[in-house]
């Protein structure tokens, strides 16, 4: 059967997780519903602790859920459907800029000349093309996050999960790779699962934003955001989205 | 300029050490017969080399070493590996390694000699057994530290493996520790080269045991100083190859 455009593209149903720690379980994630449409971007902001890390490494297969299922929709010929970007960009300080982009690609029985010319293209698009011969210590943090963006653009995942990918940076240097990241979806119409602090970020980027809150975490708002893209970053409406999730965000941890 | 001083005044070290090594038996210090002056030295290697033997010599316990060098790296090498992937598979093994490791290279040679002979294979068996154990810590150690974030990132595309995560990412992580534990093990293995062979096995040890008991001390000198040079040389080789490997440190 081939997946219906209609059909979510990653469907969580009743998704619970939780470790054992000095004899006790400690419950994370409890019971957790989400339907994710094709092409949707959509941001995940919550308190730090409440399990929006863990939740995407359960979708990543990184952490196996104690509970529920988790149903991605795609071609089962598809041997990536997801990647990764993690909070600090990780990438392998023993290969060149242009081998940590190919990473992913040597799993699928891609021939060498293809794998670096695909590597060369996705350094392009995040704005590295000339970079591809430095090794990793040689990066600035955001240009390291750059290709930490390329590397898991490269499989071509139907799925992309980012987790807290520019937190770390200076607030320049965020706002231009938000405005990159934005860019990209907008021209691949791929799937974006985005973890942030920043309501600001959350609001610029999101066609949807949902709140994770409390022990064990929950879906505690799930807004829509459809201003038209390209957003302004101050745009009212915006700002009145950002007011009102703040609002939202206190008064949860406030109940708590 | 403080590296061109540094290198003047080992300089000097060198000059007043041979000054000394030669003015000690010609002022009668000791005994010649006991302490050849160095000006000797010389012409005792062009001798020992026309007559064929320097040659033999060396390539014989070059032999022992490097192959030596190779079975004990490669089984530590590949057990520390093991080892250190795998938990269980150290934890199966920790006494008997708490048993085995304590004994030291050359405790084995008399079962080198019962099991091989007086034999090459004697010789590599006991430079092997002494560099085993460095390899293998250094691995089994360099291996178990390994970044957990990394081998996850192996996970994330899809490497789940314990080969693909051998090759993708703790072998080349691992690599620095490893090879410092190589670089000692090519001095170790010198040592049980000339131990091995004092007991007669062919080579550099058993020819420098020949020579003292003509009491030649020339050419006990001339080997002694054969074995500093070839490690120099094996060491500089090694450490040049470890920079290229290691090029992607800052
Ligand atoms: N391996 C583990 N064993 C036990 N507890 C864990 C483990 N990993 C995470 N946790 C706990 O799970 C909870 C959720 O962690 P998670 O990393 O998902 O939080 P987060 O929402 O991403 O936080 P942050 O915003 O700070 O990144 C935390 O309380 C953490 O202590
Ligand atoms: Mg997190």
């Amino acid at each position: 059967m081939s997946p219906t455009t209609s059909a979510p593209i990653i469907d969580i149903e009743g998704l619970s997780l939780a470790y054992a720690r000095d004899g006790r379980t400690n419950v994370i994630l409890d019971k957790l519903d989400l339907a994710i449409p094709r092409g949707q971007f959509l941001v995940i902001v919550g308190e730090s602790g409440v399990g929006k890390s863990t939740l995407l490494r359960v979708l990543i297969d990184l952490a196996k859920p104690s509970g529920g299922t988790v149903t991605v929709n795609v071609d089962p010929a598809i041997r990536t459907p997801m990647a990764l970007v993690f909070q600090d960009a990780r990438l392998l300080p023993w290969r060149r800029v242009l081998a940590n982009v190919a990473f992913g690609l040597e799993r699928l029985g891609m021939p060498k000349a293809e794998r670096c010319a695909r590597a060369e293209q996705m350094l392009s698009l995040v704005g590295l093309g000339d970079l591809g011969g430095r090794w990793p210590h040689q990066l600035s943090g955001g240009q390291r996050q750059r290709v930490a963006l390329a590397r898991a653009l490269a499989v071509e995942p139907e799925v992309l999960l980012m987790d807290e990918p520019f937190s770390a940076l200076d607030s320049f240097t965020r706002e231009g790779l938000q405005d990159e990241v934005q860019r990209i979806q907008q021209k691949t119409a791929k799937t974006v699962l985005f973890v942030t602090h920043d309501i600001d970020e959350a609001v610029y980027l999101a066609d949807r934003v949902v709140v994770l809150a409390g022990a064990p975490g929950r879906i505690a708002a799930d807004v829509t955001i459809d201003q038209p893209r390209p957003r302004a970053r101050r745009d009212a409406a915006l700002v009145e989205a950002a007011r009102q999730l703040r609002g939202e965000l206190s008064r949860r941890s406030a109940d708590l | 300029m403080i590296r061109l001083r540094a290198t003047g005044l080992a300089l000097v070290g060198l000059v007043a050490f041979l000054i000394v090594w030669e003015a000690a038996p010609r002022l009668d210090l000791v005994n010649p017969a006991f302490l050849p002056p160095p000006s000797t030295i010389p012409a005792a290697l062009l001798k020992e080399i026309a007559s064929g033997a320097w040659l033999v010599a060396v390539i014989e316990s070059l032999s022992h070493y490097v192959i030596g060098l190779c079975v004990g790296a490669g089984a530590g090498m590949a057990l520390g590996i093991v080892a250190g992937m795998f938990r269980s598979f150290e934890n199966l093994t920790a006494w008997v390694v708490r048993l085995l490791r304590p004994i030291p290279g050359l405790a084995w040679v008399p079962f080198a000699i019962i099991w091989f002979g007086v034999e090459p294979r004697a010789a590599v068996f006991i430079i092997a057994i002494g560099v085993f154990w460095i390899v293998f810590f250094a691995t089994q150690g360099a291996v178990r530290s390994v970044d957990r974030d990394l081998i996850e990132v192996a996970q994330a595309f899809g490497f789940r493996s314990p080969l693909a995560r051998l090759a993708k990412i703790v072998l080349p992580a691992a690599t620095p520790g490893i090879l410092v534990g190589l670089r000692t093990a090519l001095g170790q293995a010198w040592m049980a080269v000339v131990a091995a062979e004092i007991f007669g096995v062919p080579g550099i040890g058993s020819r420098m045991m020949q020579a003292s008991s003509l009491l030649s001390t020339d050419i006990v000198v001339v080997y002694m100083l054969t074995m500093a040079a070839l490690y120099g040389l094996f060491d500089t080789a090694f450490v040049a190859l470890q920079g290229w490997l290691l090029r992607w440190r800052p």
